[in-house]
């Protein structure tokens, strides 16, 4: 197998590893491709699609889609501006988000998403779902209002033996995160706090601390925008 | 024919409200009402959610004095995390709440005084309204304006140093505070270099008063007579009967000075205060239960507080008391329009605890918070610029909010504001057939001497967007006039 193989992103030649992701060759080499259900190191579920990127001239997720050698990509448009923030705008209609009143906020990826794609107002209806919050958990508070089902949760939360702590339930519409009835009660505070850490938004609430602790300015999106670490890299490598 | 006349809706408070006078046939004013239309429901949806929420989400009710709510509800969450009742803090957790407290108090206040009130004082209540505002002022006092947009920037910059951001922080949580005040923060206040200091703040402080008294003995009958009329006071005062605007207990005095509800722990609220509904405003109306729907309402802000206190504990705030007490020869003080002489010497106060708190190295301190056992019921209650603010929480053993009480400051002066109202609508009204613009905005100088919130909304700038409608006793449309 090669040792690595070339594509262009934004006319830039870049050398990738076989087999890695378009978005993690992207992040390695300085360029910011906005994800939101995606985590570095863990298996793409390629849910949101705000990583939509133009590959030889087609649409494509970028934290699902492989390198391969003389690809031809484009990450940044018109066109892909604008449906990035149409899929924001998408999963603010479609849930209850009131940034005003979350601890999430400052920290939460979908409110720096929509501040780093300049949501002002969404083109779509506000949907105003009925959903309720599940308290039932010891240590964490479930806001189905809030939930954008990346999936991070099931797919990052497992107890010491391997055991999935969230799931899915229910079809369409109604689909929603549950918590294991067994394993989720015996979650340690460690996990609990992992979750509530890995969830991109204010859905996950650990009540052993909560995001009101962190001052105002020192919140993780007070300073720079959403994709400023990622883009500092390339600063770094062409000064 | 009985006449119905609307006043709608009343500028230069913070909110939309709706004023109807009724006339009879001799065009007498038979009665007179200030009418509430909105309903902001905050009791109701903020249940189900988590209890750490509620200082931040309830502060939402206003944009005006969110400091205000964000605080009581923080003291009632310190209940229910087990951190005492306004009173189990840590020295740090404490003072950086009540610095942002007073900056919370000067900035309201401020902006009362400078940009509302003063239009009225130096232009007179039947000037031009193209002239009777802010701007108005402006022009014709340039130091004053500007003092009152420096004092008012001041104010905030303390509420952003304290609470992370000017309207709307976050920065009381449950059991204390989530920052303390850096060296460098602090010195911004002092220095003078960004922005003028807070000795200037004082000075300026004394300033406003010196203006409003000379103002008052030029227009004495305005000032002691306009709106005037014998009410109970309730505020919070220090268990030793000083003033404090963030904590202390419950008292009231009738209108002749008699001590009415003795020093009550505020826990203890719901024993001598009752609230009654009526079918035509949304606001209720609170009243001491000891003496019943009719005669228990009582008026609070910084009036009610001038006459429930016996001290101001910080000297220069102390020596305006002392005078501002001795005008009624010690007895309560039950004059509407000297709200604002109160206010100013309120105002006053804060800067001083502001130069105080400022120079407690107690404010850099590293211990922000503290918890103890859970509890699942949570009252908070302080001073807000316009008056008493009972907050008052109940949660599941799921840390849920099932029930949330609130009585804010404006509610408490339901009945005073509607007596204000019926008094000024009997001296201009009676009698006359023709409504001046001036006879309209003195309704409306009285409410304001209230301050009232009644809902966080912009107010209008200059002309005032009058609507007045004339009903007869069937409440026909007989007129209506838009100005
Ligand atoms: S709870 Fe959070 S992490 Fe889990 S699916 Fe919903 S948004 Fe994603
Ligand atoms: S980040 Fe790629 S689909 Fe969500």
């Amino acid at each position: 197998m090669k040792e690595f193989v070339t594509i262009t992103i934004d006319d830039q030649e870049i050398k990738a590893r076989p087999g890695e992701f378009i978005v993690d060759a992207a992040r390695r080499n300085g360029i910011y491709i906005p994800t939101l259900c995606n985590m570095p190191g863990v298996k793409p579920a390629g849910s949101c699609r705000i990583c939509t990127i133009n590959v030889n001239g087609r649409l494509m997720t970028s934290c699902t889609t492989p390198v391969a050698e003389g690809m031809e990509i484009e990450t940044i448009s018109k066109e892909i501006e604008d449906f990035r923030k149409a899929v924001v705008e998408l999963l603010l209609v479609e849930g209850n988000h009131f940034c005003p009143a979350c601890e999430k906020s400052g920290t939460c990826e979908l409110q720096a998403l929509g501040y780093r794609l300049e949501v002002m107002a969404p083109r779509f209806p506000y949907q105003f779902p009925k959903r309720d919050i599940d308290a039932g958990n010891p240590k964490l508070v479930k806001d189905h209002n809030r939930c954008v089902l990346c999936k991070r949760c099931i797919r990052t939360i497992l107890d010491e033996e391997g055991h999935h702590i969230f799931a899915f339930r229910y079809r369409g519409h109604q689909l929603q995160i549950t918590i294991d009835p067994e394993y989720g009660m015996n979650m340690t505070d460690e996990l609990a706090q992992k979750a509530a850490k890995n969830c991109p938004v204010g859905a996950l609430l650990y009540r052993g601390k909560h995001g009101f602790e962190i001052p105002i300015g020192k919140r993780k999106y007070d300073k720079e925008p959403i994709g400023s670490d990622i883009e500092k890299l390339k600063k770094v490598k062409t000064s | 024919m009985p006449k119905k006349i609307t006043i709608e809706p009343v500028t230069r408070v913070e909110g939309h409200g709706k004023v109807t006078i009724h006339l009879d046939d001799n065009m007498n004013v038979v009665q007179s009402r200030l009418h509430i239309v909105e309903f902001r429901g905050f009791e109701r949806f903020i249940q189900g959610r988590p209890y750490w929420e509620a200082p931040v989400l309830v502060q939402r009710l206003c944009g005006i004095c969110p400091v205000s709510h964000h605080l009581a509800a923080a003291k009632a969450i310190d209940m229910l995390v087990g951190a005492g009742n306004g009173e189990g803090l840590t020295a740090t957790g404490e003072k950086m709440r009540r610095l942002m407290h007073y900056g919370q108090i000067f900035q309201s206040h401020s902006l009362h005084f400078f940009h509302l009130v003063s239009p009225d004082l130096l232009f007179g209540i039947d000037a031009d309204p193209s002239v009777r505002n802010i701007i108005g002022v402006a022009m014709e006092n340039k130091d004053l304006a500007v003092q009152g947009v420096m004092m008012r920037k001041f104010g905030q910059e303390i509420i952003e140093a304290t609470a992370g951001k000017k309207i709307h922080g976050t920065g009381a949580i449950p059991g204390g505070i989530n920052k303390n005040l850096s060296i460098a923060e602090r010195n911004r206040f002092l220095d003078g270099k960004a922005f003028p200091n807070v000795d200037q703040m004082i000075e300026w402080s004394l300033g406003a008063l010196d203006f409003f008294k000379d103002y008052h003995k030029k227009n004495k009958d305005l000032i002691d007579n306009f709106a005037a009329f014998p009410s109970s006071h309730l505020s919070l005062v220090r268990k030793d009967g000083a003033l404090d605007l963030y904590h202390g207990v419950l008292r009231a005095v009738d209108a002749e000075g008699k001590v009415i509800l003795h020093d009550v722990d505020y826990r203890d609220y719901l024993d001598s205060i009752g609230e009654e509904v009526r079918s035509w405003t949304y606001m209720k109306f609170p009243y001491l239960k000891k003496y019943g729907k009719k005669n228990g309402w009582y008026r609070v802000g910084p009036l009610a507080r001038m006459n429930t206190a016996d001290f101001i504990p910080s000297p220069l705030a102390q020596k305006e008391f002392e005078q501002f007490r001795a005008y009624t020869h010690g007895k309560p003080n039950n004059m509407s329009m000297h709200m604002h002489w109160a206010r100013l010497i309120e105002i006053l106060h804060a800067a001083e605890m502001m130069k105080e708190l400022l120079h407690d190295p107690d404010l850099q301190g590293e211990d922000l918070v503290v918890t103890g056992s859970r509890q699942f019921e949570g009252i908070g209650l302080l001073e807000a610029p316009r008056g008493t603010l009972f907050h008052h929480y109940r949660i599941n053993e799921q840390d849920q909010i099932t029930m949330a009480n609130l009585i804010v400051s404006t509610t408490n002066n339901n009945e005073p504001m509607n007596r204000a109202v019926a008094s000024v609508a009997k001296d201009y009204l009676t009698g006359q057939e023709k409504i001046t613009e001036g006879m309209l905005n003195a309704v409306e100088v009285a409410i304001r001497a209230y301050d009232p919130c009644l809902s966080c909304a912009t107010h209008a700038l200059g002309k005032m967007p009058l609507e007045i409608t004339l009903l007869d006793s069937k409440d026909q449309i007989l007129d209506k006039k838009r100005n």
